[in-house]
Formats: structure tokens, C-alpha cells, sequence
């Protein structure tokens, strides 16, 4: 009862917050080598726009990957070397504007914003000042998904998806079928141990999704072209972590519900739904309100996808993930104990 | 020998007592009715012998081993047949026999020729291969019945076995049961079909929960001055007095 009217209620927040195409605050940088009167106009001119906050000043060349890879920034502002004086002298002067194309969609918009601000720049400045007409080139790089490929962000997301559908889906109705049918009741009746018959229950669905992920992985390099930049065993222990997590929450799924039809509800409306919108895979979690992102924190795929994004598509190492694993590797101990304590051996 | 005893054994719900300090025993190699109408209690005190529902209060014996401190051993030396005819619908007939043969530590070697036995008995041969949802309910029925006695356990529980199936049918499966008796083996089976506890050695009738008769078909039909089983529950179910 109480699922028919809170579900609506929750839906309604879900979607009309968590899909928003519009992208708010988000966090720059700026490389500046010539700190004059232009670069730190335009600057302002970026920070002071609702859609970006200033995050750092870098001040080594030898930073601009890193900064990304730490994950603070979305966009990073380059000027070049005595942009004032060639503006002035030339007519003429450059900046490079370098975003992030792991997730292509919020890439693109990032750089479009900017571009209009500095172009809005040169019009006030042309009729204000009364400079000579010139030409501030824009140029675009996106970092690690030049060609902006969708697959990028498609194939973690997909990966994230199809390995919790298999193992807590699957899982969470196959125990229910056998409550519903009642041989469930019988295998209890016999001397069979119940980490048994749960390990019976839930190896099927670990094999099909090691296969899956396989799968997955060949089907994202050689037809998508999604590169697997990162160690291939860093992605495979990741994976291996999640699935476990998986796993937990089809037991636990399981040892509420007595029908297949509410387990599969349950997975749907309690795990897939989230997944689907909260883990950032469609929709950048920053931009939602932060009752969602607290939310979001909770949804294990949430850290799966970004996890996978960092070693697959930025082929970073362990150190970059860290917190990604100790997250899922609590969430996998808590689980596992949880889900096992609750799987009744006894029909009361 | 006594293979099952109860003694003041109860189930409470919150409020709702569903077994009311029941007490009864059971001989080695006897057919034990278990009666009662629906929602009498007989499944919920059926679930307490065979270890799948804690006692709230009382005490009772399976095979020799308390019910509520060694749940485990009882579950090695008794067999149990499910109200549901709980089979594994997308396996083959052997497969079902392998797979409970397996679980209930029937030795390897003796399990395909047991098999054979078996399907030879029952006249199943030709099923052989049969995926279980393509049987007949009166053939799951037998199945049934077989699996849950394939490791030859000391007692078997039958819940409603005989549910839904036709009065031809079901006069057969007593047959099974008949011979699973002379094997030795004690059933203890529960049900609301009043003509078949004239199959059984001994009855006892559950009347909300607790025991209001206990004792042979012949002797309750004498007892109550009536000529079926259905006529004394009748009575019992009136709270009419024993006229002696």
C-alpha cells in the first residue's frame, strides 16, 4: 500500500530533478601565463556566470592532466603567452578551452557556455574600449574521447547496468520462484546446508555475469571502439567487487519478498531505477539538488560507473579509485552480512 | 518404539495460539493421520516435528532427536512430500530422483539403479525423460511421494499429499503409502479427506489447534456410534460428548 503511494511521490522528485540538461556551477580552472587586464576580464567574466565557479589557478603546464584526472574540474581555461600584447599588437590572440569528453554531452555544453562568455567578452569590449576589431581563436580540445564518442560514457554505464540486473534481478527472483512453487520448502526440510543452498542460488547468476562482463568489455573495444586504456585486471577486480554487492542485494531482495513478482518490482523500482538515474551514467549528478546527490551516494553503481570510467576510459591506476573501492568493498562486507543473517531457514 | 512424541507442543502467533499444547506419539512403521479442517493447525504442527518452525513452548522427539535442539539430525532421517507437490518443474524425472538422492547422501553408486527400481515400481519407465511440468497431476503426485521416500528415511510427512488429485488417483497413492509401511517406513500424514483416515492405523483430530480425538478409525467410529470417519469429525467438529 504504502509502495503505491510513495512510489509516485518518489518518481515525480527522481525524475523532474534528476534530469536536468542544464548544467550549473561547474567547477573550472585556468591556466594563465600572462595575468594581464584581458585574461583576468574574461576570467571573471567566466566565474562571475551562474554555469561555472572557479576551482584553481594551476601555474605548471604539467598540471593540466593531472588536475582532471584528480576529478575537481569540468573545463579548463588556457590563455596563451601575453594575450593583452597580442591583442593589441596582432589583433589577434589565442585560448584553449579543454574538457573533459568522458561524458561527451556535458563536455560539449561546458565548452559551448565559455565560448559564448568570451565572445560576449569582445563585443563589450569592442564597443567600449573603441579597439580595432579583433580576434580572440578559441580553441577545443576534449580530453581522453576526442571524436566524442557517446560509447564512452555508454559502455561503463551499460557494464554497470546489465551486472546488477543479472546478479540481483536474477538472483532475487530465482529464490523467490522457488518460495513461490514451495520447493524452496523442501530443500529447507532436507540436511542441506543454507550457505549452500544460497551459494546454489547464486553461482549460476555470478557465471553469467563473468561472461557478461566479457562480453560487454569485446563487444565495447572491437565494435564500439572504447578503448580499455586502464589494467584490464584493475577493471576485472572492480567488476568482481560490484558483483558481490550485486549479489548481496538479490539475496536481500529475496528474503523479503514471497513472490517473483515482487522481487522483480523490488529490483526494478529499488535498484535499477536509481542506477539508472542517479549513478550519473545519464545525468550528472552534480546538477542535482543535494538531496538527490546524498541520495546518489548510496547507489552502488553510482561508484561502479566512475570507477570504471577512471580505469577504462582514463586508464588510471589504483590510487585513483581508492575511495570508489572502499566504498563498494564496505558495502559488499555490510551485504553480504546483512542478506545471509536474513535468509530464513525457518517457515514462520 | 516411538519414533515421533509430542508432549504440550505449541505455536503462538502474537495472539493467535495455532497449536494448542498438542501431545500425541507414534509407534515405528504405523500410517499416523494427522486430521483436522483447514486452518486447524495441522501443517503448522507438522512444520514443528520436521524442524522448519521453532516450538513456541513444549517439547517433541523425531527419530529419536529433540526437535529444538538437534532440528539437523532430524532433517537427515525423515523424508518430506510438500502440499505444493514441490518438484523442480524444468528438470527430467530421473534428474528430480538424482538431485534429492544427492541431497539426502544416498551413496553414488546406489542412485541410477534405485532409479531404475523405482521407475520401474511405479510403471514410470517410458517418463523417464519426462520434463516434471509435462506430467499429469496424479503422476507429479507419485513422483512426489517417491522422492521424498527415495532415501529410505525413517519416517515420511506427507502434507495433504492427496490434494486436488481424483478418488481413483488418490486410492492408488494409499497404495504406495501402504507399501512404504511394509518397508518399515512410519508415515505420518495430514489431511482434510476424512475417508482416508480409514487407510490410517491411528488418527488424531485437530480441532483449533488442539487434539480432540486420538486414537484408531475403528475405535473412534465406536466411540461416537457412527459408521465413517466423516461422521466423527462431524461430531467432534459439533463439540458433541463421547456417548460410551
Amino acid at each position: 500500500m504504502i509502495i503505491l503511494l510513495v512510489l509516485p511521490v518518489l518518481m515525480i522528485l527522481m525524475f523532474g530533478f534528476a534530469i536536468s540538461t542544464e548544467i550549473k556551477n561547474a567547477r573550472f580552472a585556468v591556466y594563465d601565463p600572462s595575468h594581464d587586464l584581458a585574461t583576468q576580464k574574461i576570467t571573471d567574466k567566466i566565474r562571475s556566470s551562474e554555469y561555472f565557479t572557479l576551482e584553481t589557478y594551476i601555474s605548471d603546464p604539467a598540471e593540466i592532466e593531472t588536475v582532471f584526472q584528480k576529478g575537481e574540474i569540468s573545463l579548463l581555461v588556457v590563455y596563451s603567452d601575453n594575450f593583452y600584447k597580442n591583442i593589441v599588437q596582432t589583433g589577434e590572440a589565442q585560448m584553449l578551452l579543454i574538457a573533459d569528453g568522458t561524458d561527451p554531452n556535458t563536455a560539449t555544453t561546458l565548452v559551448n557556455y565559455a565560448s559564448r562568455l568570451v565572445a560576449a567578452y569582445q563585443m563589450e569590449q569592442m564597443g567600449a574600449i573603441g579597439l580595432p576589431p579583433y580576434q580572440i581563436d578559441v580553441e577545443v580540445k576534449l580530453l581522453y574521447n576526442p571524436t566524442l564518442k557517446g560509447a564512452y560514457t555508454t559502455v561503463p554505464g551499460v557494464m554497470g547496468l546489465i551486472l546488477m540486473l543479472i546478479c540481483a534481478m536474477m538472483t532475487s527472483v530465482s529464490i523467490a520462484k522457488e518460495k513461490e512453487l514451495g520447493t524452496m520448502e523442501v530443500i529447507l526440510v532436507s540436511p542441506m546446508p543454507p550457505l549452500l543452498i544460497i551459494l546454489s542460488k547464486v553461482i549460476p547468476y555470478f557465471t553469467i555475469s563473468i561472461v557478461n562482463y566479457l562480453t560487454i568489455l569485446v563487444l565495447g573495444v572491437y565494435v564500439l571502439g572504447v578503448p580499455v586504456v586502464g589494467s584490464f585486471m584493475l577493471l576485472s577486480m572492480l567488476s568482481l567487487l560490484f558483483i558481490f554487492v550485486s549479489l548481496a542485494l538479490g539475496l536481500l531482495i529475496s528474503s523479503i519478498v514471497n513472490s517473483q513478482i515482487a522481487a522483480l518490482l523490488g529490483s526494478v523500482m529499488g535498484l535499477m531505477l536509481p542506477a539508472v538515474l542517479l549513478s550519473g551514467l545519464m545525468f550528472p549528478i552534480e546538477n542535482m539538488p543535494l538531496l538527490l546527490q546524498a541520495f546518489a551516494q548510496i547507489v552502488p553503481a553510482k561508484w561502479f560507473i566512475e570507477a570504471v570510467k577512471n580505469v577504462m576510459i582514463m586508464g588510471l591506476g589504483v590510487e585513483s579509485i581508492l575511495p570508489e573501492l572502499a566504498v563498494l568493498g564496505a558495502m559488499a562486507i555490510v551485504l553480504i552480512t546483512v542478506s545471509l543473517k536474513k535468509f530464513k531457514t525457518r517457515l514462520d | 518404539m516411538k519414533v515421533i512424541e509430542a508432549h504440550n507442543l505449541t505455536k503462538r502467533f502474537g495472539n493467535f495460539t495455532a497449536v494448542d499444547a498438542i501431545s500425541f506419539e507414534v509407534e515405528k512403521g504405523e500410517i499416523f493421520g494427522f486430521l483436522g479442517a483447514n486452518g486447524a493447525g495441522k501443517t503448522t504442527a507438522m512444520r514443528m516435528l520436521c524442524g522448519l518452525s521453532k516450538p513456541t513452548s513444549g517439547m517433541g522427539k523425531v527419530a529419536g532427536y529433540d526437535i529444538q535442539k538437534d532440528p539437523e539430525k532430524i532433517k537427515e532421517n525423515i523424508g518430506y512430500m510438500s502440499q505444493k507437490f514441490a518438484l523442480y518443474e524444468d528438470l527430467k524425472v530421473w534428474e528430480n530422483l538424482r538431485l534429492f538422492g544427492g541431497i539426502y547422501d544416498v551413496p553414488a553408486k546406489e542412485i541410477n539403479p534405485r532409479i531404475d527400481a523405482l521407475l520401474h515400481t511405479l510403471g514410470f519407465e517410458a517418463e523417464k525423460d519426462t520434463m516434471v511440468k509435462a506430467l499429469p497431476l496424479g503422476w507429479k503426485q507419485k513422483l512426489a511421494f517417491s522422492t521424498a521416500i527415495f532415501h529410505e528415511p525413517k519416517i515420511v510427512f506427507l502434507d495433504e499429499p492427496t490434494g486436488g488429485v481424483d478418488p481413483a488417483a488418490r486410492r492408488q497413492f494409499w497404495e504406495l503409502i501402504y507399501d512404504a509401511a511394509d518397508r518399515g517406513i512410519t508415515v505420518f500424514v495430514t489431511t482434510h479427506y476424512m475417508d482416508e483416515a480409514e487407510y490410517c492405523d491411528r488418527v488424531s483430530i485437530m480441532v483449533d489447534g488442539r487434539i480432540d480425538a486420538l486414537d484408531s478409525p475403528t475405535n473412534l467410529k465406536e466411540k461416537y456410534h457412527v459408521h465413517s470417519m466423516d461422521e466423527v469429525f462431524f461430531q467432534l467438529a459439533r463439540g458433541a460428548k463421547a456417548k460410551e
